[in-house]
């Protein structure tokens, strides 16, 4: 027995240790432009990953780039891995924060060694002077452009079931805030208002919990796809009709390709989307050497109507496969 | 005579649900005496400490200490009435200290005086004879000194009453000298002593008084002088002798003529030494020997219940490997353990699951006994062997030490064993269920069953065994049959004596 | 007439008494067998939702959108959506009563199996009863694997169940993340829309159908080898059950390997349930409710003696209160302090000092019957 004990032990470590082996090692080119990027793990979220991609695509070598990456939803790993990449003498610096302070330092850093810094994805908390552009996503607009959407579909009356993200995260906050100033103003009426935490099983319990006690409702926003389609369950089993010609209208968020797909079968109504690719825009200006007049670049963010999306629509800005 | 009563108990009550565990008995304790408690297993001895202890409370009846009434409601009433006890385990702590022991719970304040501590134990323990220094670990000490630092901390908690509760059942007759020695100090410092054990040599060779129990009620207050030591077992038990001595004689079997089940050459395990051994058809043989002779340790290496180093078995002629339970199990052998609650019973199960579970583990996992066989199996065993169990489906744990044993020989019995091994069977139980236990030995062997017999009694393996194997210092240095089974003989072979 | 009001005055009494006594026994049988508390749970919760919505358990019958005839209403939304609580329960009793140590690590394990289940299904292209099967089959094989993987630090390593299976508990839901690609994949076909919510024809949800059969599965395993006494034998004296010649290690295995069948079943029917596989979420939290349902069903957490029946309950009392809460429009962010609140009440009414005060209460009933009884004879 404690034979195989002992080999059992041996080959946990082996196992173990080809899994830290993999995550090392990377070569380097030469003449190209030397990029560092400092990102949250692409495990995060879809958003992250199509983000993740998205710059590893842009920035390849192929297009002139030498890419470093660092992937930590950690700040002070994330710190750490900055620092090493001015020592390294990157020519950009490109950083998604995990926390919004504490950086002044290694941007100083950075800016004594040369180094360009661009933000994408999410703002720090330092003086502009400190980097050239942050290009981000304004979460309160991708809500607004879904609300007014909502507004122009011109419903008699509006009884909404609002399933929120996880209380606090910042998709939350910017997909929550336009629905509840229609909700204080009166003209959308909240039927409930949830959260469930990005949760698919939470989001059609949520909704079947309404159905169960009889009260109506003809406008389902779900801040994300996941918590949509969760919903649009917890209809389908109770003969609700949803979509372009249902009873009710499916708002979801995020822009997933299954989810747009739905949108293109007519059984959603909405999608919304937070772009994650910054990367396109952050490479044209680093080559054409210019700095931006207003420092915060606003990314453009997309919603799509069930009744105009199109297939390429589909390929071009969804996420995942 | 009334203000030498340190203690009066007088019509205690106590019922539990479906039971009158105790019925108007009285006690009375006087200040400087030893008085032993006695009784059988279930005859309300533990449930009339844990009254006195506060651990239950009474229902009916009344107690004095120094001629006052008082009420216990918890353990630490007990202990602020100067009521102290130290039980059969030990419940000190042996990663501490003996000073950190002696004190822990009692401190004043939230400081601890540790050098002050230290100097007042080691006041204690010299005062008390004890061997031990108050900075050594606790659990470095042995199990007598273990004991006796578990009666300094109840003697300077300033205790009028101190309650042994089978203290000496762990200990060796060096060690159980100290103990007594100690208690002869304590005595003759006007402290009063409850003393419950099973055995009686011990309450002859200690005690002033002794009470007996029998079923819940009181039987009557003696003075140890006056009660010979049949007397005493006959009130215990409440029966007369002549079923007892009847017993005395083992039928000198000669069996060496009867064919071998078993035969070991060689053998050693990771606890035991290589020993030779060898079990004829229908013969009771035993070992002995001083604890830590290593008897339990040849019998548990016989079943593989340590691992097993080297050595050759025969079982009936072939050569068989022994290297887990259940191979000695399938070759017909079982074992009853030594340690009881630790190896033997599973308490939170029913008395019928703990008698089928051997049998089912021989059956294997996909054959199992149906409902009706296994309850019908454990009436039957409840029945043959007098187990005193509310129902079948009682959970062991709550029941006697005695009748603990009983399912434990009622496991192993539904196996139908060719050869079974007792270690220590009748341990901390009941004279009345020693006595069923030897004579269902003896009875097993007339069957036709090989008997491997434990007991530190040594005059209860010379009632049942027809061969002794007599160890010391793990190794067999000798083997008695027939007219050398006697006490002063055994004693000699262990002693050494033999030798020269 | 006075007299004769007197009389029936006093035998009224009387047989309240008895009938409280009665009672009594009743309640003390139930407490001893440990069953109470989830019983009185679930009544509690039936009783306070009749007062609060007296039609909150009325049951509907409907068309969904496939065309098909089901039943609707509170009390399914219950009992389908408390299915795979009530599956992971089951397993979970198991490894509770052979380790005396529960495993964390089953929402993170149904996060793998679940998206092994969709891996094989994307695999193939097109999706038949086939198919299915041998995803499920493939799922089952991937969680008995890392439920070995558990089993073997727990039974053979020795280490504390919830300490050995903190690794998987950490490191799943990233190895779900790493088979599914990053992504969050979907499929869509009716056998799996069949599976998660409605079978044609068949008006009961088919994770309700499921979990009857577990159920089932799990009765023929106890009625037909001896698998609970060995548990138990092992739970409650691991020594002494070596000694009786059961092999422990085995046993402590084959529990941990049995609830990865669990962990099994009930990803595929999250999973099922929707059409997508999302590694975050995923029966998220689930393992709290598990070991909940565990212990509200009677079952000691440190191991022994065991009633899966317990668990169950106890899955359907966690599962009852959250759509109670839900129905009373509780805010999802304070549905969990509520439980938490709840859970209290039940633990502590399940601890042995209030059993014992409630055990002497019920004594004292009996008991006042029997001196009634006798009063009644010396009459």
């Amino acid at each position: 027995m404690r034979k195989y004990r002992s080999l059992l032990l041996v080959g946990l470590l082996v196992v173990a240790s080809l899994f830290v082996l993999t995550a090392c090692g990377k070569d380097k080119g030469d003449g190209k432009i030397k990029i560092g990027v400092v990102n949250n793990p692409p495990s995060e979220s879809g958003y992250r990953e199509a983000n993740v991609k998205d710059m590893e695509k842009v920035f390849s070598e192929a297009n002139g780039y030498d890419l470093k990456t660092f992937y930590s939803d950690k700040n002070d790993d994330q710190l750490q891995a900055a620092k090493g990449f001015i020592t390294d003498g990157v020519d950009y610096l490109l950083i998604s924060a995990a926390e919004t302070t504490g950086w002044d330092d290694v941007l100083k850093e950075a800016k004594e060694a040369g180094v360009k810094v661009y933000l994408f994805d999410r703002k720090i908390n330092v003086s502009e002077s400190l980097y050239e552009a942050a290009v981000i996503s304004d979460m309160a607009k991708e809500g607004e452009t879904a609300v007014n959407w909502l507004l122009a579909q011109n419903l008699p009356e509006y009884k909404v079931i609002h399933i929120q993200g996880a209380m606090g995260s910042d998709a939350q906050i910017g997909r929550t805030g336009a629905l509840d100033a229609q909700f204080a103003s009166g003209k959308m009426k909240k039927v409930v208002q949830q959260t469930a935490g990005w949760d698919e099983a939470e989001a059609k319990k949520i909704v079947e919990s309404v159905i169960n006690s009889g009260e109506d409702f003809n406008v389902i926003y779900a801040e994300n796809d996941g918590m949509a389609k969760g919903a649009v369950a917890a209809l389908d089993e109770a003969g609700i009709t949803h979509g372009v010609d249902g009873k009710v209208i499916v708002i979801g968020f995020d822009c997933n390709k299954w989810a747009l797909r739905e949108l293109l079968a007519k059984k959603w109504n909405y999608d919304g989307q937070c772009s994650p690719f910054q990367a396109q825009i952050i490479s044209d200006l680093i080559k054409s050497g210019k700095t931006p007049a207003n420092k915060i670049i606003i990314n453009e963010e997309k919603g799509f109507d069930a009744t105009t999306i199109t297939q390429s629509d589909i390929d071009t800005y969804g996420l995942g496969e | 005579m009334q203000e030498e009563c340190l203690l009066t108990m007088r019509g205690i009550v106590k019922r539990f649900p479906g039971v009158l565990a105790l019925n108007g008995v009285d006690f009375t304790l006087r200040e400087g005496e030893i008085h032993a408690l006695m009784g059988e297993n279930g005859a309300g001895k533990s449930t009339l400490i844990k009254v006195l202890t506060g651990v239950y409370q009474m229902d009916g009846g009344e107690i004095k200490v120094d001629g006052k009434k008082i009420v216990i409601r918890s353990p630490q009433d007990a202990q602020d009435h100067g009521i102290s006890t130290v039980y059969q385990e030990i419940t000190l702590c042996p990663n501490l200290t003996v000073a950190e022991n002696m004190f822990i719970g009692r401190e004043n304040g939230p400081m601890v005086r540790r050098k002050a501590n230290e100097k007042r134990a080691d006041e204690i323990l010299n005062k008390l004879g004890i061997p031990a220094r108050s900075t050594q670990q606790l659990g470095d000490c042995s199990l007598a000194v273990q004991q006796m630092v578990a009666i300094a901390r109840a003697v300077d908690m300033q205790c009028k009453v101190l309650i042994l509760d089978e203290p000496t059942s762990s200990l060796d007759d060096k060690e159980v000298q100290m103990l007594f020695g100690l208690m002869r100090d304590l005595k003759s410092r006007g402290v009063g002593i409850i003393f419950v054990t099973h055995f009686l040599e011990q309450v002859y060779e200690v005690s002033d008084r002794i009470t007996v129990l029998r079923n819940g009620e009181l039987v009557g207050e003696y003075l140890t002088e006056e009660l010979p030591q049949v007397q005493l077992v006959s009130k215990m038990i409440g029966k007369e002798l002549e079923e007892l001595s009847s017993l005395g004689d083992a039928e000198e079997k000669n069996d060496k003529d009867a064919e071998v089940f078993y035969e070991a050459e060689g053998l050693s395990s990771s606890e035991a030494m290589p020993f030779d051994f060898t079990v004829r058809k229908g013969e009771v043989n035993g070992f002995t020997g001083l604890l830590g002779s290593g008897r339990s340790e040849s019998v548990r290496a016989i079943f593989g219940a340590d691992k097993v180093n080297g050595g050759t078995v025969k079982i009936k002629g072939k050569p068989a490997k022994i290297t887990r339970p259940i191979d000695a199990m399938k070759h017909g052998i079982g074992y009853l353990a030594e340690d009881r609650k630790r190896d033997g019973i599973i308490a939170e199960l029913s008395v019928r699951e703990n008698i089928i579970l051997a049998l089912q583990v021989m059956n294997g996992m996909f054959r199992p006994i149906s409902r009706s066989e296994s309850e019908a199996f454990a009436d039957e065993y409840i029945k043959v062997l007098n187990i005193k169990t509310a129902s079948r489906e009682t959970p062991v744990g709550s029941l006697s030490g005695g009748n603990q044993q009983k399912v434990i020989l009622a496991r192993w019995l539904l196996t139908h064993p060719d050869y079974l091994i007792l270690d220590e069977p009748t341990r901390g139980i009941d004279v009345g269920t020693k006595l069923e236990i030897q004579k269902l030995v003896l009875k097993l062997a007339e069957e036709g069953v090989s008997v491997t017999f434990i007991s530190s009694e040594v005059e209860e393996m010379l009632r049942t065994c027809s061969r002794l194997i007599v160890m010391r210092d793990r190794h067999i240095v000798g083997e008695l049959t027939g007219s050398d089974l006697n006490q002063t003989k055994v004693m000699k072979t262990i002693a050494g004596g033999e030798a020269q | 007439m006075k007299e004769k009001m007197k009389a029936f005055f006093a035998a009224f009494l009387r047989l309240c008494k008895r009938i409280g006594a009665f009672f009594g026994r009743v309640c003390k049988n139930l407490m001893d067998g440990g069953m109470a508390i989830p019983i009185i749970a679930l009544l509690l919760l039936v009783v306070f939702n009749l007062i609060r919505d007296p039609g909150f358990f009325g049951i509907g019958i409907q068309h969904n959108n496939d065309g098909n005839v089901v039943l609707a209403g509170n009390i399914i939304s219950i009992i389908n959506g408390a299915s795979e609580l009530a599956i992971l329960a089951m397993g979970m009793t198991l490894v509770t009563a052979a380790c005396g140590g529960q495993d964390i690590s089953v929402g993170a394990a149904a996060a793998i199996a679940g998206s092994a289940f969709v891996k094989v299904l994307k695999a193939s292209s097109s999706i038949s009863g086939g198919t299915v099967v041998l995803a499920f089959v493939c799922s089952c094989i991937v969680a008995m694997i890392f439920a070995a993987f558990n089993g073997t630090l727990v039974a053979v390593f020795k280490i504390q169940p919830m300490i050995a299976t903190l690794i998987l508990y950490t490191c799943g839901r990233s190895i779900a993340y790493w088979i599914n690609g990053g992504a969050t994949p979907t499929v869509s076909s009716p056998i799996i829309s069949g599976i998660g919510s409605f079978i044609p024809g068949i008006p009961v949800p088919t994770p309700v159908i499921i979990v009857a059969i577990m159920t089932i599965l799990f009765g023929l395993l106890f009625r037909f080898t001896s698998l609970r006494l060995f548990t138990q034998s092992v739970g409650v004296n691991g020594s002494a059950a070596r000694l009786n010649g059961i092999n422990s290690t085995f046993i402590k295995l084959l529990s941990f390997i049995i609830l990865g069948v669990c962990v099994s079943v009930a990803g595929c029917i999250g999973v099922s349930r929707l059409g997508l596989i999302n590694h975050e979420t995923l029966l998220i939290d689930i393992e709290m409710d598990a070991i909940l349902a565990v212990a509200i069903g009677g079952n000691s957490l440190g191991g022994g003696r065991f009633r899966i029946s317990g668990s169950i309950i106890g899955a359907y009392v966690i599962q009852m209160l959250t759509i109670t809460l839900y129905a009373m429009r509780v805010s999802s962010t304070d549905v969990k302090a509520y439980k938490a609140i709840v859970i209290i009440l039940l633990v502590v009414i399940g601890s042995p000092v209030v059993k014992e005060k409630f055990g002497k209460f019920m004594t004292r009933l009996v008991h006042g019957r029997k001196r009634v009884s006798a009063k009644g004879a010396e009459e």
